[in-house]
């Protein structure tokens, strides 16, 4: 089950890293904002199955819940400032 | 009761796949947030919800249930907000015909 983890925690890995192709080259704010929104939503699920691989599931499942609260947070707050400042 | 947690937390890792590649692959950004808004929301509660099964029934799986709550309530609002700051700001709508 440990080798189940790792290997679905490296594949999710990667895929953040596909994501992070459109945070670095995307074109404008938006899809900025989009693609750190979609790798927040991606490392709450690795740092639950960190915290699985290690036998210290009962820390890191705050952990999760702070990355989680603080993802929405930002997300929420760039958003609102962008609405009024303009995009581009 | 791991092979019930297992299939979840495949089909989740299905559904953040595919997401990624909607991400990646779709031509205007009202595409790729209706591509990543659902897929994340669905894909990381599948997974939540295998590891809460994985884990047993106790105090820690109350929490990771709470944390997917929180995910199905924000990620929705989150990429709602994103669109209407794209749309206030009078961001014109992707056409096929006009980018022949």
């Amino acid at each position: 089950m440990i080798d189940f983890l790792l290997t679905v925690s490296v594949i999710i890995l990667f895929l953040v890293f596909l994501c992070l192709y459109r945070a670095v080259f995307g074109p404008g704010i938006i899809n900025r904002m989009i693609a750190i929104n979609v790798i927040g939503t991606k490392t709450i699920a690795i740092i639950l199955f960190m915290g699985f691989i290690f036998k210290r599931i009962d820390f890191f499942i705050d952990i999760s819940m702070i990355y989680a609260l603080i993802n929405f947070i930002g997300t929420l707050t760039f958003s609102k400032y962008f609405e009024k400042k303009g995009v581009f | 009761m791991h092979i019930v947690s297992i299939i979840f937390i495949v089909c989740g890792t299905f559904f953040l796949l595919t997401g990624t590649i909607g991400l990646l692959r779709f031509p205007d950004f009202y595409t790729r947030m209706h591509a990543t808004g659902k897929c994340d929301t669905l894909g990381s509660l599948l997974i939540l919800a295998g590891l809460a099964l994985y884990h047993g029934l106790s105090l820690g799986s109350a929490k990771i249930i709470i944390i997917a709550i929180f995910i199905f309530l924000t990620s929705p609002t989150a990429t709602h907000s994103i669109a209407r700051a794209a749309l206030r700001n009078k961001i014109p709508l992707w056409k096929k015909e006009k980018n022949k």
